[in-house]
């Protein structure tokens, strides 16, 4: 059985509809992506997934339990954690607070704080600046703090919208390899991203999103080597 | 090299010559002369023309003429910044004859027009403090010469302070700022050493008792003083100062934190007395000053913390006042000033029923609120605070809560079978509520929930998404920041034994809401502060109540340009608001 399994939904944002019947699955242990180009409704559906916007039909399902009756905020302690688009770290607070906010829904110390020393060993660009408002670091740093603010929950599911969003190329490059990190250390991603060469070097399978559908799902390699993905995503000619 | 003068823009300049940015030196000197003519037009100069700051010299009034003239040639000098020194000098000067200028066509004009119908505070009185006390129209030109002289030294003496050393610059505006408040606060002052036998050794500093503000030696002494300290404290201070939190860093944490705790014990027991010192006027002020903070913590958690923008504040104020009033009200029965019911109870049994009214109405509101953000939870709000005040006019529950009449004879607070009435009593209780506030206030910033709030404040989505419920969360921003004003409403309504609605206006919301945001929102030590401000400075200066407002106005614009974060911001939004050097911030 599929750690998350998304049928058949539909959002709808106003009388727009913004997705007409999404099913995917993903299993534990995997990087799941999905692409496609702006507005296709890759965040929409990381919006449903994660409670911020109910689907009228269909069901989303973490390890056989419908979500459906959860409020956001429940589903933080169901194990999903989320890592916002635009980075969305809160700006005023401290890197320390922020940390301590993405560990809102749990209450071990102990873990905590291990994890706490985990996010730093990944970034310890974060130590170094962990009195500072978050506000006040580059976009890279607030990447990376958006990233162990949602580790801070440890998740078993991590949602990521867009990690590349706005970064360097250098700097998109050690954020995948930090993602492929933590997947390795065994939490199971599911990945937004416009980059696609990127996200599809690093994930096992990968779904295609045109307009509020899915119009291809496959593993990632073959994703890559697809003649329609190479010519509208990859840029190849 | 030859200079270029680009109108419109900086000129560019050479080190040989004087180069000007004419077009906007015109720009700022004409302003400063506006400055000038409006404090005189409305009737500040004159007003204050009878305030002496130091005894017969300098007056308030001419201190605000003088700040007008200054400031704008401050301002001057610093557009000149990218030249030479000289240059600076010249555009101060330049500025003050300007402003004077504009001042002086003012005098003119008001010889050639009776200008007095249309602004009525152009008075023969305020053209003879402009003139220096000369007779017009004989006297016209000294006068006027007299005045551009004025703008000259005043001018010069903006422009040489601009290039001066940073330590003298520092050491002489804190010294010129320090006699301006002793001066202005000087008859306060008196009034707490009259009688004393302080009184006689310091006389010569305050001058005799009907002489307001400080004498010339005094202000001679006080200027001299602080200067040295200035220089002093900038020279060894701030390593002192650095040793010191350095010291106190390297202490363990448990005696840091008993450092501290001694700290504010000893700040609260010199509390304690002061009613001594103050006598009942200043305690009356302080019990005020002492409100206001209990409601300036309450909204800070709302809006501060939480950020939610509550502009009808004074409701859950006026909710509790007027529990207290109906709770325990004597005046009951049929007729004039009386009200047909009351619970008979004292001030303490009172107390919680007020507190829990106020709270349970935070909840009432908070519910209907809790999609709506930024403006439009502004005017829900307000609309709130207006319901309630409306509510409170009534005829309809005028039998229950007295109308336009409001209620008398509420109980007094009794404490070991002893009535306090006297403010000097009062501020006891009063201080000891406020600490414990304060402490609930500072625990809450630091506990989850508090966390919460903050993360609510800067992305409800996100929080959302971390785990926090919005719901709860909120509501209990609300119901917390409405116990914490009924509060201050129980206690306002037994300091005064009676209530009227007029005293629930919008304004006390305004008031709290700008209290905080002039001490730095979210911060505890900027509520104190700001309440100081806001609420015992216009208090102390009630004489010149008139201008209250505009000055409130005036501070609160300079504020958000100058200082955004407040006058004690939390340090992250300070370092928030002004981007710190880069590697000023390494660990």
């Amino acid at each position: 059985m599929a750690m998350l399994d998304v049928k058949d939904i539909h959002t709808y944002y106003g009388n727009i509809h913004a997705l007409k019947g999404i099913s995917l699955e993903v299993n534990e242990g995997e990087i799941v992506t999905l692409i496609g180009a702006n507005g296709a409704g890759k965040t929409t559906t990381l919006r449903a997934i994660s409670g911020l916007l109910k689907p009228r039909e269909g069901s989303i399902k973490l390890n056989g339990e419908d979500l459906a009756t959860y409020h956001a905020h429940e589903l933080a302690f169901k194990g999903i954690a989320m890592v916002p688009e635009g980075r969305g770290v809160f700006s005023q607070l401290s890197v320390d607070e922020n940390l301590q906010m993405g560990a809102y829904s749990r209450n071990d110390s102990a873990g905590i704080n291990k994890d706490k020393e985990r996010v730093f060993k990944l970034f310890p660009r974060l130590k170094e600046r962990h009195k500072q408002p978050a506000g006040t670091l580059s976009g890279g740093e607030q990447q990376m703090l958006a990233t162990g603010r949602a580790l801070m929950a440890h998740p078993k599911l991590m949602l990521m919208d867009e990690p590349s969003m706005g970064l360097a190329p250098i700097l998109v490059e050690g954020i995948f390899e930090i993602i492929k990190e933590i997947n390795k250390e065994g939490t199971t991603i599911l990945l937004v991203e416009q980059n696609a060469l990127m996200a599809l070097s690093i994930a096992h399978r990968g779904y295609v999103l045109q307009t509020g559908q899915i119009v291809l799902s496959d593993t990632a390699e073959n994703l890559a080597n697809n003649e329609m993905v190479q010519k509208s995503y990859l840029g190849v000619e | 090299m030859t200079a270029k003068v680009q109108t419109g823009q900086l000129s560019s300049f050479s080190n040989k010559t004087l180069a000007f940015d004419w077009k906007g030196l015109l720009r700022i000197g004409l302003i400063g002369g506006l400055m000038a003519v409006l404090v005189s037009i409305i009737g500040m100069v004159e007003t204050f023309h009878g305030r002496d700051i130091v005894g017969g010299v300098i007056t308030m009034g001419q201190t605000v003429l003088a700040g007008a003239i200054f400031v704008s040639s401050s301002i001057a000098a610093s557009r000149n910044s990218s030249h030479s020194r000289l240059s600076q000098i010249l555009g101060a000067v330049v500025s003050g004859l300007l402003a004077t200028a504009t001042l002086g066509i003012l005098i003119w004009f008001s010889q050639l027009v009776n200008l007095r119908p249309i602004f009525v505070n152009i008075s023969p009185s305020l053209i003879r403090i402009l003139t220096f006390e000369k007779d017009l129209p004989g006297q016209l030109v000294p006068a006027l010469g007299l005045l551009l002289a004025y703008g000259f030294v005043i001018g010069l003496f903006a422009g040489l302070l601009y290039v001066a050393p940073t330590k003298m610059r520092k050491a002489v505006t804190s010294g010129i700022i320090w006699v301006l408040v002793i001066g202005l606060l000087g008859e306060l002052l008196r009034t707490l050493i009259v009688g004393k036998p302080i009184e006689e050794s310091v006389s010569w500093i305050l001058g005799t008792r009907n002489q307001k503000g400080v004498s010339v030696i005094g202000a001679a002494v006080i200027f001299s003083l602080v200067a040295a300290f200035s220089t002093l404290s900038q020279m060894f201070g701030g390593r002192l100062g650095s040793q010191v939190q350095a010291r106190k860093a390297a202490l363990p944490v448990n005696a840091q934190r008993g450092l501290n705790a001694t700290l504010l014990l000893v700040i609260f027991l010199i509390l304690w007395q002061l009613p001594q010192l103050f006598g009942i006027y200043l305690s009356d002020v302080a019990n005020t000053v002492g409100l206001y903070i209990l409601m300036g913590l309450g909204l800070n958690i709302v809006v501060g913390y939480a950020g939610l923008l509550d502009l009808g504040y004074v409701a859950f104020f006026a909710l509790g006042a007027y529990t207290m009033a109906v709770a325990t009200s004597t005046a009951v029965g049929a007729g004039r000033g009386l009200i047909l019911f009351s619970l008979g109870l004292t001030f303490w049994e009172a107390l919680p029923i007020a507190v829990g009214v106020a709270c349970l109405a935070g909840i009432i509101l908070g519910i209907p609120v809790l999609k709506m953000r930024g403006d439009y939870l502004a005017i829900v709000t307000l609309g709130f605070g207006e319901i309630i005040r409306i509510l409170a006019f009534s005829d309809f529950l005028k039998p229950y809560i007295g109308g336009a009449q409001g209620i008398v004879k509420i109980a007094p607070i009794m404490v070991a079978g002893q009535n306090l009435t006297r403010p000097t009593e009062l501020f006891h209780v009063v201080l000891i509520i406020c600490a414990i506030v304060a402490f609930i206030a500072w625990r809450l910033r630091d506990s989850r929930v508090g966390r919460a709030w903050k993360a609510i404040r800067e992305d409800e989505d996100v929080a959302s998404a971390m785990g926090i419920n919005l719901v709860t969360s909120k509501l209990l921003a609300f119901a917390s920041g409405a116990a914490f004003s009924g509060f201050a409403g129980a206690i306002f309504a037994t300091k005064l034994s009676s209530i009227i609605p007029g005293s629930f206006g919008l304004l006390v919301s305004i008031n709290i809401l700008a209290l905080i945001i002039v001490g730095g929102m979210g911060s505890l030590p900027g509520v104190l502060v700001g309440a100081l401000a806001l609420v015992a400075l216009p208090e102390l200066l009630r004489e010149f109540s008139e201008f209250r407002l505009l000055v409130f106005g005036a501070v609160l614009v300079g504020m958000m340009i100058y200082k955004p974060e407040g006058l004690l911001p939390e340090e992250t939004r300070k370092l928030e608001l002004h981007e710190p050097e880069p590697g000023e911030l390494q660990p």
